[in-house]
């Protein structure tokens, strides 16, 4: 039976690749320190399953000490290859978008392929990692067209892949580290403190008023931390899972996305969220830091109520 | 509630306060967690244990940044975001408020696959405000006035965030799609990421819906700085 193990494998390689890459350039700032992050994460890629839990857990303490210390870095200025770029795109036209088109057709027939074949009365994928071998074999088979069409050396993939990771940098783990933090929360009991202060002041008995409740907590707490992501796990183990789904019977998963994308309208009108803001409003010279927000208002306020409606109209039900 | 299960906060707030201060949100959350779980009476050990069962468990969420890097990144090299800005020259709409809806279009079409073309710094500022000031200059025949650009550039902002936000993930899961799975399967609510994708679908197209409200009003702007403009004129 064919599980995602091997690609977890793959994704290590990649990583200390990428680290030894960052070890020996010269150019680069904070050099060790920048490795050792990405040398980390390779290694609990590959050995994470293999090792007892603390000592990924001293591993990740390690990783969050380096980027706390601004010992993880990006690559800096890059020289202008602009116009290069251009000449080859205008060379390799439509071909270049093969290989991003690949990825989603292989991954929806892969997932439907994966979910019912079967061997010698086995099934061929184990079924709840079928999305992720069918994401890591489109993932290798782009990878080969990609450099195919556009006859790359072997090496660029790890090169400028290394470049886009260090692009996001330390980032990379936070999506990982907030689930941790979501899964300490539900050991300590966090949610259910937040569920039982949320049920003395709120009507939460009415199946409709949960649904605004956990709407309003996933934006007014992304408006307070700029965080969509941050606020996830704290308002849907407080609000969203005690009362939509064990309450009053709702679908996890459609509560779920909804509340996120309710948490994404606060995003849209949040100082906070600088990156998304604040940074645009300088980046295209506007006086008023704050012409991003007032543009977004409208349709924030518009497609929360919308992302209300649809829930309480449908998580109920389906 | 009891003084122990206040205590319990302690993390929220921690986490408030740290975001509030910009510390760097790796530590803030680590902090939050850690202090949280020492409150409620989890020893030092149990916690490093607890973080490296889920930070393994939750390998998932990285795998795909890791393993299409390699693709994009070669991609880009190669000119993958030119060739892309150069498409939506060529279907250059008329007005500014058509050029941000084409632009959101294409932004939440490749992002539901996953595919982040565009950014402020990429896309923006270089290519999308440079052709909806055209547009809207050619229509109302003089520059534009501060007022009027300023909007103009505050919605073309918008645009990136609009086209960027409500249509992640939708088919192929790398970002906040895996993050819902990874809190909802620890808390013992098992979901497929396919159930969670296709749940935004709705969303995706309210925002393109929106989107087209909101740059008609742009547009309609434009248009009466053109009829005043003729007015001026006339006098």
């Amino acid at each position: 039976m064919l599980t995602a193990e091997p690609f977890y494998q793959i994704a290590a390689c990649v990583l200390i690749v990428i680290a030894a890459q960052i070890a020996v350039r010269r150019e680069q700032s904070r050099r060790l320190g920048t490795a050792a992050f990405w040398l980390l994460l390779g290694i609990s890629f590959g050995v994470g399953t293999h090792v007892p839990p603390q000592v990924v857990g001293w591993m990740v303490t390690g990783m969050i000490a380096l980027a706390a210390a601004g010992q993880v870095v990006g690559l800096g200025k890059q020289p202008d290859r602009t116009a290069e770029r251009e000449i080859s795109a205008r060379k390799l036209g439509n071909r270049l978008l093969y290989p991003t088109l690949a990825i989603p057709v292989i991954i929806v027939v892969g997932g439907v392929v994966f979910k019912f074949a079967k061997i010698g009365g086995q099934p061929l994928v184990a079924a709840n990692q079928a999305t992720h071998v069918a994401l890591g074999l489109a993932a290798l088979i782009a990878w080969g067209m990609a450099v195919r069409i556009t006859r790359a050396r072997p090496m660029m993939a790890f090169e400028e892949g290394g470049r886009l990771l260090q692009d996001i940098s330390w980032a990379v783990i936070l999506p990982q580290m907030l689930a941790a933090l979501g899964g300490i929360f539900a050991a300590a009991g966090v949610g259910d403190v937040i569920a039982s202060a949320v049920e003395a002041t709120i009507p939460t008995k009415y199946p409709i008023v949960a649904v605004i409740a956990y709407c309003g907590g996933m934006t007014l707490f992304t408006v307070i931390m700029g965080n969509a992501f941050a606020a996830f796990p704290v308002i849907t183990l407080g609000i969203g899972l005690p009362f939509i789904v064990e309450q009053h019977g709702g679908n996890a998963a459609f509560m779920a996305a909804l509340g996120m994308l309710s948490g994404y309208c606060g995003t849209l009108v949040t100082p906070m969220a600088a990156n998304f803001n604040l940074v645009p409003a300088i980046l295209l010279e506007l006086e008023d830091r704050n012409a991003v927000i007032k543009a977004q208002l409208p349709f924030a306020l518009a497609l929360w109520v919308f992302n209300v409606a649809v829930m309480a109209a449908c998580v109920y039900w389906i | 509630m009891s003084a122990g299960d206040l205590l319990k906060l302690v993390g929220i707030v921690l986490i408030v306060v740290g975001f509030g201060l910009r510390l760097n949100t790796l530590l803030v959350v680590f902090v939050a967690g850690m202090v949280t779980g020492l409150v409620s009476g989890i020893s030092w050990n149990e916690l490093m244990a607890l973080v490296g069962k889920l930070f393994v468990d939750n390998r998932f969420m990285t795998l795909p940044v890791v393993l299409l890097v390699p693709v994009i990144g070669i991609l880009e090299y190669y000119g993958l975001q030119e060739h892309a800005a150069s498409m939506i020259r060529k279907a250059a709409a008329a007005t500014a408020g058509r050029i941000f809806l084409l632009y959101q279009v294409v932004r939440e079409a490749t992002s539901t696959v996953a595919l982040h073309i565009g950014g402020h710094a990429s896309m923006i500022r270089p290519l999308i405000v440079p052709m909806a000031e055209g547009a809207a200059r050619l229509r109302i025949g003089r520059p534009l006035p501060k007022a009027l650009r300023d909007k103009l550039r505050g919605h073309a902002a918008a645009a990136e965030n609009w086209g960027n936000f409500f249509a992640d993930d939708i088919v192929v899961a790398v970002g906040p799609v895996l993050l819902m799975k990874g809190v909802l399967d620890a808390a013992g609510h098992p979901v497929s990421v396919w159930a969670l994708g296709l749940s935004g679908v709705p969303t995706a197209f309210a925002a393109i819906g929106i989107g087209w409200w909101r740059y008609r009003a742009l547009d309609r702007e434009i248009e009466r700085a053109h009829e005043e403009g003729d007015k001026d004129a006339d006098s």
